[in-house]
C-alpha cells in the first residue's frame, strides 16, 4: 500500500511501486481524465500538477509521489470554474478533446508561475503538449484571456 | 470510403425498414433492454419517447438527439443536432447527445454505410436532420391541436414549446407520447435561410464542457464492474505472426489472468494495464516474419518506379489527345512525384473493451464504422451481428484510422475467453508500427505549352497501392479512391488524361485524413507552378487564366492572395517568399498561400492564408477550427511525415521518431470564410492537401529548388 494525495484527498493505493502514475489514476483511482498517449513523456497528454509543478505522469512511478501532491484535471475545480477551464470554455478550444487534459493542466502551471505570458513564453511552455487536431492558435489565445480572467 | 457490405446486409433485422425515414415507436438497440452499466442513456429520468431515428423527448422536457457520425473533434455532436434543433424550435443547449446505435436509419447513402468518413457528415445529414426535426415539430403541433380541438395551423411551435391561440401552451414534453403515435408527415416546409435561428451562428460546442473537466469519455476511459485489462505483442514484421509462444513467464507475472494466442496476436490479460503491459515483456516468442521479411522504403518506391516504366496504367479519363500535343509542342514539361507512407497517430491509441456473455456481446469502442465494428466483433464472438451492441465512445482522434476494425477482434477473444469484460489497449508503438497506413505513390506528370504558352496539355499516371480493394473487396471499382481531385481536375486544358497503375506492396494501407486529395493536390499544384515558370508566368496568373469562367474558384484564390499580400512588394530584407496552391475538394474550394524564409538552409513557415467556400456555414467557429486543423495536420505531413519500413518493420515508433507539429513552430494562420448559400460542404479533410505544395512552390520562389518528393524534411534546402 502506498499512500498520495490526489485532489487534496489522502488515498492508499495498492499497486506495485514501479506503477506510473497515469495507471495508478487511471486504473486503480477511476479518474480517467489524465490521458494515455505516449508512454515516453512525448506527449503531455497525461500532465498532471505534482506539488503545483506540471509532470508526465506515465514516467513518474508511485514510488516516487510518497508525501507528494498530485493535481489531475479532476481537481482542478470543481465546476470547471477554474479560469484556463472557463477561458477554454469560451473560446472552444477542443476538438477531438483527447489531449485537452494535458492541455489545460500545463496552461494552469504556466499561468500560476507566470500570470501574464506572452506569445513566446507560452509557445514554449506549451511545446511539450501535443495536440494532432491542431489546437495550438486556439490554446494560445485562451491563454490569454485565461491571463486576463485572472487578473 | 466504403465498409465491406457483407456487414451492411447483417443490419436488416427484424424487418425495421428504416430507410432514411422516420419509424415511430421503434425500439432502439441501445435502449432497448437492459442498460450496460455506466452508460448515459439519456439526460431525463422519465421515459423517452422517440420521434423519430434521432429524436427522443422525455414527459419531462428532456430533449436527447442520437447523433449517427462519431464525434472525432469535427464537430458532429453540434453541427447535427443544430440541423434538427432549428427546425425543432428548441435551443442547442438543452439537448443531450448519445450515440446512435447501429441501425439501417443512420447509414450514410454516399459513403454506403454507417461510416463517419469523407467529410460528408453534414452535406448527407443537411436535409435528412432538418426533415425529421421539421416533422417532429409538426407531429408535436399536431398533438396540441388535438388536445385542444383546434387547427395545427392555428399553432406555432417555439423554445420547445407548441403555443396556441390565447396563449395556450403545452411542453414538447407534455405533448411527445401522444405525438409519437401520429403518422410522420410526408409534405414539410423547410426554413429559409432568412429565417434560420442557429444555422449560421457560431453555437458553442456541446462537447466542450466534458473535455475541459476531464469526465468527457473517450474508449480508453469505459470502465466496467469486473473489468480486466489486456495488453497484445503485435508482430514485429508486419505480415508476421507467433510461430511459438512460450508464456510461463508472463503468466506467472503480477496480475495476469490469462495469455492467449489469437490471429492478432499474443494478448495479456491482468488485473491492471501496467500489470500486462510488464507481464508482455516477459512473453518469449518465436515469430514467424512472412512474406515481408525485406521490404524497405528503397525496395518499395523502386517498384512503384519500374510498375509506372513499364505499365501504361488504366486509363480513368481521357480528352482529346495529350500524346500528340505533347509531341507536337515547343515546350514540354515532365516531372515524377513521390509521396511517402504517414501514420495516423491520434493522440488516442487504437483501444476496444469487449463485455461477451451468454448471448449478446457489448462493445464499447471509437470507431467510425459502427456496422463493421458490429460484424468484427461478431465474427470474433461466434455471434450473431444483432447480437452485439456497439456502444460508439467520443474518439481521441479519428483521421481514417478508425475505419480499421483491426484492433477489435483480440479484446472480444480475450472477454469471451475470461468470461468478463476485457479493455484491450495498445501502446503508442503498437499503434506506431501497426496503422495502415497512407499509401505511398508515384505521380508522374507529363504536360506541354503550345506557340502561345497555353497549357495545351496534362497527364497524370498515378502508380500506388489501393485501399479500397483490401477494405471493400466488394467494390468493383477499379480506380479506388486514388483518383479523388484528379478526376475533377480544374485547370482548362483541351488535352487530358488520367490513368492509374495498382501496385501492391505487401502491407496494408488506409484511408488517411484527405485520403488522394492531398497527394494529388500536391502533383497538381507543383507541376502547375513549374508549368507557370516554363511559361514565365506568375504562379497566380498562370492559374487564374487556366480556371475561367470557374468564380468561386477564382474568388477563393483572389481572396489568399489579397490577404497574403501577394504582388505586394516585400521587404527583401525579410526574405520572404510566397507560394499558392488550390483545391477542390468535398464539395468545397480552397486556395492557400504559404509564406516562408529560408536562411542558411533553414526554412521558417511564417503564415498560411487560406480562403474557403464550403457553401452555408453551419456553424462558423468549427468550419474556422477544422481548417485550422487540416493546415496542422498538412504541416506535419509536408514538414516530417515519413513512415519508414526497415526488413518489414517500421522504424518509427513514438512521437520522438514520427514527429508532429508542435506549439512553437505554429506559423500564424489567417483564415477566410465565404459567406455562401450553397449545400454544405466538407470541411474537415478540406485544408490539408494544399498545404505542402504552397509550401514547397514557395520554396521554389526563394531558392529555386523544385521538391519533388516529401517530407520537405528529406531535402537539404540551400539558403537564399
Amino acid at each position: 500500500m502506498t499512500q498520495l494525495t490526489v485532489n487534496n484527498k489522502i488515498l492508499e493505493v495498492d499497486a506495485a511501486p514501479d506503477t506510473p502514475l497515469l495507471w495508478v489514476l487511471r486504473d486503480h483511482l477511476a479518474m480517467t481524465g489524465t490521458k494515455f498517449g505516449c508512454g515516453m513523456a512525448l506527449c503531455g497528454a497525461c500532465t498532471v500538477h505534482v506539488d503545483g509543478v506540471a509532470m508526465r505522469s506515465c514516467v513518474l512511478p508511485l514510488k516516487a509521489l510518497a508525501g507528494k501532491s498530485v493535481t489531475t484535471i479532476e481537481g482542478l475545480s470543481k465546476d470547471r470554474s477554474h479560469a484556463v477551464q472557463r477561458a477554454w470554455i469560451e473560446l472552444d478550444v477542443p476538438q477531438c478533446g483527447y489531449c485537452q487534459s494535458g492541455q489545460i493542466m500545463s496552461a494552469a502551471a504556466l499561468l500560476h508561475a507566470n500570470p501574464k505570458p506572452t506569445d513566446a513564453e507560452i509557445d514554449a511552455a506549451m511545446a511539450g503538449n501535443l495536440c494532432r487536431c491542431g489546437t495550438y492558435p486556439r490554446i494560445r489565445k485562451a491563454i490569454h484571456r485565461a491571463a486576463d480572467l485572472l487578473a | 470510403m466504403k465498409p465491406a457490405n457483407r456487414s451492411r446486409r447483417d443490419f436488416c433485422r427484424r424487418g425495421a425498414a428504416l430507410s432514411g425515414g422516420l419509424v415511430l415507436a421503434m425500439t432502439l438497440p441501445a435502449f432497448g433492454g437492459r442498460a450496460p452499466a455506466g452508460r448515459p442513456r439519456s439526460g431525463g429520468t422519465s421515459p423517452q419517447e422517440p420521434l423519430n431515428a434521432w429524436l427522443r423527448i422525455g414527459s419531462d422536457d428532456s430533449v436527447t438527439v442520437l447523433v449517427d457520425r462519431s464525434e472525432m473533434g469535427q464537430g458532429v455532436y453540434t453541427a447535427l443536432p443544430t440541423l434538427l434543433a432549428e427546425e425543432l424550435e428548441i435551443e442547442l443547449p438543452l439537448i443531450n447527445i448519445v450515440a446512435a446505435p447501429v441501425g439501417d436509419a443512420y447509414v450514410n447513402a454516399a459513403n454506403g454505410g454507417q461510416v463517419t468518413g469523407t467529410s460528408n457528415s453534414v452535406t448527407d445529414a443537411w436535409e435528412k436532420l432538418r426533415t425529421a426535426g421539421a416533422q417532429a415539430r409538426m407531429m408535436l403541433i399536431s398533438a396540441a391541436a388535438q388536445k385542444w380541438r383546434i387547427d395545427p395551423a392555428a399553432c406555432r411551435a417555439q423554445d420547445g414549446r407548441v403555443v396556441g391561440p390565447q396563449g395556450k401552451t403545452l411542453s414538447y414534453g407534455q405533448l411527445a407520447q401522444a405525438a409519437a403515435k401520429l403518422p410522420v408527415p410526408k409534405e414539410v416546409k423547410l426554413k429559409p435561410k432568412s429565417e434560420y435561428r442557429l444555422i449560421g451562428q457560431s453555437q458553442p460546442r456541446l462537447d466542450t464542457p466534458g473535455k475541459v473537466d476531464g469526465s468527457a469519455e473517450f474508449g480508453l476511459d469505459v470502465k466496467l464492474p469486473g473489468m480486466l485489462y489486456a495488453a497484445i505483442a503485435l508482430p514485429p514484421t508486419l505480415g508476421g505472426k507467433a510461430a511459438s509462444v512460450d508464456s510461463a513467464d508472463a503468466e506467472r507475472s503480477a496480475g495476469v489472468k490469462r495469455v492467449l494466442n489469437t490471429a492478432s496476436g499474443v494478448v495479456v490479460v491482468a488485473d491492471h494495464f501496467w500489470q500486462a503491459l510488464k507481464a508482455r515483456e516477459a512473453l518469449r516468442i518465436d515469430w514467424a516474419v512472412g512474406a515481408n521479411a525485406s521490404l524497405d522504403n528503397a525496395s518499395i518506391f523502386s517498384l512503384l518506379a519500374k510498375t509506372a516504366a513499364s505499365n501504361p496504367g488504366l486509363s480513368s479519363k481521357k480528352i482529346g489527345d495529350p500524346a500528340a500535343a505533347i509531341k507536337s509542342a515547343p515546350k514540354t514539361f515532365s516531372a515524377a512525384y513521390e509521396l511517402p507512407m504517414l501514420a495516423h497517430a491520434t493522440m488516442e491509441p487504437m483501444n476496444c473493451t469487449a463485455d461477451v456473455q451468454a448471448t449478446r456481446c457489448d462493445l464499447y469502442v471509437g470507431t467510425q464504422v459502427q456496422q463493421s465494428a458490429q460484424a468484427a466483433a461478431a465474427d470474433a464472438a461466434g455471434m450473431k451481428p444483432e447480437q452485439v451492441n456497439v456502444y460508439t465512445t467520443l474518439l481521441g482522434g479519428g483521421f481514417g484510422r478508425r475505419l480499421e476494425v483491426d484492433f477489435i477482434p483480440a479484446a472480444v477473444q480475450a472477454s469471451k475467453a475470461l468470461g468478463a469484460p476485457v479493455k484491450l489497449i495498445w501502446t503508442r508503438e503498437d499503434d506506431m508500427t501497426h496503422d495502415v497506413y497512407r499509401p505511398p505513390a508515384r505521380e508522374e506528370i507529363a504536360a506541354a505549352l503550345d506557340a502561345s504558352g497555353k497549357l495545351s496539355a496534362w497527364t497524370l499516371h498515378i502508380t500506388c497501392p489501393s485501399i479500397t480493394a483490401r477494405f471493400d473487396p466488394t467494390n468493383k471499382d477499379p480506380f479506388d479512391s486514388v483518383i479523388e481531385y484528379v478526376q475533377n481536375y480544374p485547370y482548362a486544358v483541351p488535352n487530358y488524361s488520367l490513368s492509374f497503375t495498382r501496385q501492391e506492396i505487401g502491407i496494408d494501407v488506409g484511408y488517411l485524413r484527405s485520403v488522394s486529395h492531398a497527394p494529388n493536390c500536391f502533383a497538381i499544384e507543383s507541376s502547375i507552378d513549374e508549368i507557370a515558370a516554363l511559361a514565365s508566368k506568375s504562379p497566380l496568373d498562370f492559374r487564374l487564366e487556366l480556371l475561367a469562367g470557374k468564380p468561386r474558384h477564382i474568388n477563393v484564390i483572389n481572396l489568399a492572395a489579397e490577404h497574403a499580400g501577394w504582388g505586394r512588394p516585400r521587404r527583401p530584407a525579410q526574405g520572404r517568399h510566397l507560394g499558392l496552391a488550390f483545391m477542390e475538394g468535398y464539395t468545397s474550394v480552397v486556395a492557400q498561400i504559404a509564406e516562408i524564409s529560408v536562411t542558411g538552409g533553414e526554412l521558417k513557415i511564417h503564415k498560411i492564408t487560406c480562403a474557403v467556400d464550403c457553401g452555408q456555414l453551419v456553424n462558423p467557429r468549427i468550419v474556422e477550427s477544422q481548417i485550422e486543423s487540416g493546415i496542422v495536420f498538412g504541416l506535419t505531413a509536408a514538414l516530417w511525415g515519413e513512415i519508414n519500413v526497415d526488413a518489414g518493420r517500421v522504424r518509427e515508433s513514438n512521437f520522438n521518431t514520427y514527429r508532429l507539429l508542435r506549439a512553437n513552430e505554429m506559423p500564424e494562420l489567417e483564415i477566410i470564410l465565404v459567406p455562401s448559400d450553397g449545400v454544405p460542404g466538407g470541411i474537415g479533410e478540406l485544408a490539408v492537401g494544399p498545404v505542402a505544395p504552397a509550401i514547397c512552390n514557395a520554396i521554389f520562389s526563394a531558392t529555386g529548388a523544385r521538391l519533388r518528393s516529401l517530407p520537405i524534411a528529406a531535402h537539404k534546402l540551400i539558403g537564399s
